[in-house]
């Protein structure tokens, strides 16, 4: 089972910077499918960052994100080899979740 | 006399809830022994300010308050997006004591994008990749300070990203 989360984090100079990109359908609930029915909003609502049990970053987001979203943010701190917990949860009530290590 | 004749029940069941949480916890996380990982919490999204019409409205669902302009936050979007569905915007700030971040597209169905919580420590600076409808005014919002501060852009649109 692959992860939903692709994170890319690197320390640089007392700052770590993180770019994220999930695989998510992020369906507006304005498109209609094949057969002219809506298709209903289908979205990540909060995702969050955290790095040695605090959390460095939270995102809200609507329907209004890109499909497979993107984001990246930089925070204090974080070295080499510290961990980053990512998770996601939508609207639907699926998340996701990965540890991944600063590089 | 036992009182609370149900108690050691109950107690029973809430540990027996425990251990089936904890193993589920455990089956989705692997590595983690317990399920003290405290993930993204859904009840923390804004519902309400999602649901807005306008640029005032969701303010006062977010923040409680009103933004003033402000020439301290620089917002990168494109002049013209070719593609609607997929508009890179990213919002930075050189404003002290960054607290969130808000990113509105006046145009849409509804005006909230994103919004993001920026803590301590993180720095005043968030890229993501939104959905525009049609031309429109894109509006960053910071709060600096416990005040709201804003600029916005016009990003003209060529093709929809909101639907056929």
């Amino acid at each position: 089972m692959s992860s939903t989360i692709r994170i890319k984090a690197v320390a640089s100079g007392g700052t770590t910077q993180v770019q994220s990109l999930i695989r998510h359908p992020m369906d507006s609930g304005f498109l209609k499918d094949k057969k002219g029915k809506l298709i209903p909003a289908h979205h990540i609502e909060v995702l969050q960052f955290k790095h040695g049990g605090k959390t460095v970053f939270t995102a809200f987001w609507g329907p209004a994100v890109s499909k497979d979203p993107y984001v990246k943010f930089k925070f204090k701190g974080g070295k080499k080899g510290d961990e980053l917990k990512v998770s996601w949860v939508d609207n639907k009530g699926a998340s996701d979740s990965l540890m991944a290590k600063i590089q | 006399m036992n009182e609370f004749p149900d108690a050691p029940d109950t107690a029973r069941r809430m540990i027996l809830k425990g251990a089936v949480a904890g193993g589920l916890a455990g089956l989705g996380f692997g590595s983690f022994p317990f399920p003290a990982y405290a993930a993204a919490d859904a009840k923390e999204w804004p519902a309400d300010a999602f649901k807005q019409k306008s640029e005032a409205d969701v303010l006062k669902a977010l923040y409680g308050k009103t933004a003033e302009a402000s020439d301290k936050i620089s917002l990168d979007a494109p002049e013209i997006a070719e593609n609607g569905a997929v508009v890179p915007i990213a919002v930075t700030s050189t404003l002290p004591k960054v607290t969130a971040i808000a990113i509105l597209v006046l145009n849409n169905p509804n005006v909230l994008a994103a919004a993001y919580k920026i803590p301590e420590g993180t720095e005043a600076l968030v890229s993501n990749r939104l959905k525009m409808a049609k031309t429109s005014k894109v509006v960053a919002v910071v709060e600096s300070n416990g005040k709201l501060y804003s600029a916005a852009k016009e990003v003209k649109v060529t093709v929809g990203g909101c639907g056929g």
